[in-house]
């Protein structure tokens, strides 16, 4: 946009490239530290011999309980997912092309706004108590029904900036050939909404995956998820500098992953609504 | 003949006699679809919500396996008005929010058009960008925490290089609460600018090349056209920011849990202090609600502070 010449480009890239580095740096030390033996790290030793004992020590050793948290996170993850899209993207065409009264559609879109701007923290005791009450407290089902509820808003709000992009003229054209509604969204809507359908689905479960706040309060031990997990090794006695570095690495691969493979549907995803 | 097959097809549903199921759920396509989404947030957010008014005049003991409720709104309400905490978490959690959200986007709006002037390297910027965001903010807090430390900390151990001694970032009263902002700035300016970078993109070039043509420089360019044309975005990345500020959670309870004292602590910790570790449900859903009026204050002072600005 602005015409950098000389110096001022110098001086662009140069900023440009320390601001790059401060947002990875982090990464890279702390990746750094989860090679390293304890001594090596409270040393601050910048040469050391690399070590992969933190990594075998969460992931193998009989002491951790890491594999589980990962399968946890994995299940919840992937469960919660799957169904905040299905529900969610019908909820979404639902009212971006069918007849609603409109204080119902207004009234259930404004309550999904209000309820994305609160703290999840403030329903936090209702959750609690009513999971005590139906006999799934510290379940990871009550887990999974909370992370559907919790990603709904964006899943709906996302899904509907897609479906409001579809031309009217193409699900008008089908009705008059003699298609039902429920083929028009099968056969023409939904194919067309395929990429907000990945960028919908990897963000729920990156955020998912990412949750720690209804994670932390409504597990157990046994059905802890990763973020609840690191936030254990913390808060430990003794800390264990090390295996905190190696979980925290461990429990950013699904956001590495995306940022290679994804970066496309993330950056449309992250996008979309705001821009609009 | 397909098409007078349709044709009778439709017909049939006119009659209003469904040939199906499938028939059925069509001609009540809305509240199929809508309908799963209804029910899921009526009984997890609406139920619970009006559970929580119930709660909050109300003392629940827990008795081996069963609660215990009893009906005490006016101990409820002295309470919290005698909650010192819950008034410095307030302050806390305000001054948190309009700081950083403050830095990120001027941080932000620089960044998104420094690259936007670029010619090469924009893939990479953006991928290296959007790690932070992606990443749970539990490993972004317990790797700020590693590098905060006060004795091995690579904070420090650079601020030693250079001759400064070390500081005691999160373990001090008057530093915790801004690094607990840095970590902030640092873990959200990236989303401000993919925000603000995919407007600044979509920004007409036409008008600025032809502002070029007469002469106008960079300066007059960047203040006189770009941020104007910005605005609607910013107020946009505003508003996300202060909603993601003011719920602000994981990294406070990774980084300081709220201390040094009271120093860091935030709304959203306290809150889970009162209902999990002092075990307070019934006072805590008050607290809740407070909580929640204070929130949409917040955001509606905002959103006026940034129509203001939108306007003029």
């Amino acid at each position: 946009m602005l015409a950098l010449r000389g110096y001022s480009r110098l001086i662009g890239y140069a900023l440009l490239g320390l601001g790059v580095a401060i947002i990875i740096a982090p990464f890279l030390w702390i990746s750094l530290q989860s090679f390293k033996f304890e001594i090596d790290i409270l040393q601050g030793s910048w040469i050391f011999n690399p070590t992969l004992t933190n990594y075998t020590d969460v992931l193998y050793s009989r002491r951790s309980d890491f594999p589980v948290n990962i399968w946890n996170s994995l299940v919840v993850a992937t469960v919660s997912t799957i169904f905040v899209l299905i529900i969610g993207t019908l909820a979404a065409y639902s009212l971006s092309r069918l007849k609603w009264n409109k204080y119902i559609a207004g009234g259930f879109l404004g309550w999904t706004l209000l309820f994305n701007m609160i703290s999840p923290l403030t329903l936090i005791g209702p959750w609690y108590l009513i999971f005590r009450e139906v006999g799934l407290s510290e379940s990871l089902t009550a887990l999974v029904l909370i992370h559907i509820t919790l990603h709904m808003p964006m899943t709906i709000w996302l899904m509907m900036s897609y479906f409001n992009e579809v031309p009217k003229d193409i699900e008008d054209a089908a009705m008059m050939d003699g298609c039902r509604r429920i083929d028009v969204f099968w056969k023409i809507a939904l194919p067309l909404v395929k990429p907000g359908l990945i960028a919908a689905g990897v963000l729920s479960f990156v955020f998912s995956w990412n949750e720690f706040a209804a994670a932390l309060n409504l597990t157990s031990m046994d059905t802890a998820t990763v973020p609840v997990a690191i936030a254990r090794f913390a808060q430990q006695y003794e800390i264990q500098y090390g295996q905190m570095a190696s979980a925290s690495v461990l429990s950013t691969i699904p956001a590495l992953f995306l940022m290679f493979f994804g970066q496309r549907f993330v950056v449309q995803g992250l996008t979309m609504g705001a821009v609009k | 003949m397909a098409r007078i097959l349709r044709l009778q097809k439709s017909d049939a549903r006119i009659e209003g006699k469904p040939r199906s199921l499938i028939d059925f759920i069509d001609k009540h396509l809305n509240w199929f679809t809508l309908g799963p989404a209804l029910v899921m947030m009526l009984m997890l957010t609406a139920y619970p919500f009006i559970n929580l008014i119930w709660m909050a005049v109300s003392t629940i003991t827990f008795e081996q396996a069963s609660e215990v409720w009893t009906f005490t709104p006016v101990r409820n309400f002295q309470d919290l008005l005698s909650d010192e905490i819950f008034r410095i978490a307030l302050w806390n959690t305000i001054v948190f929010s309009v700081v950083s959200v403050s830095v990120e986007i001027v941080l932000g709006l620089g960044l998104a058009i420094l690259v936007s002037s670029i010619t090469r390297f924009k893939g990479v910027v953006r991928t290296a960008l959007i790690i932070p965001i992606l990443m749970p903010p539990i490993a972004i807090g317990s790797m700020w925490s590693l590098m905060y430390g006060f004795d091995f900390g690579v904070i420090n151990q650079m601020l030693g290089y250079i001759g400064i001694a070390p500081l005691n970032w999160l373990g001090s009263t008057s530093l915790a609460l801004m690094s607990v902002i840095i970590v902030d700035v640092w873990h959200w300016t990236p989303f401000v600018f993919l925000i603000l970078f995919a407007s600044v993109e979509g920004l007409p070039r036409d008008v600025i090349e032809a502002a070029r043509v007469d002469g106008a420089g960079n300066r007059a360019i960047l203040f006189k056209i770009i941020i104007p044309l910005l605005k609607p975005a910013i107020f946009v990345a505003l508003l996300f920011r202060s909603i993601l500020a003011f719920k602000v959670f994981d990294e406070v309870f990774l980084l300081t849990s709220g201390g040094p004292g009271t120093s860091t602590e935030v709304v959203s910790l306290h809150l889970y202090k009162v209902f999990f570790v002092q075990n307070e449900m019934g006072y805590g859903a008050l607290l809740s609600i407070a909580i929640i009026c204070a929130t949409v204050a917040f955001l509606w002072v905002g959103k006026c502070a940034g129509s203001a600005l939108k306007e003029n």
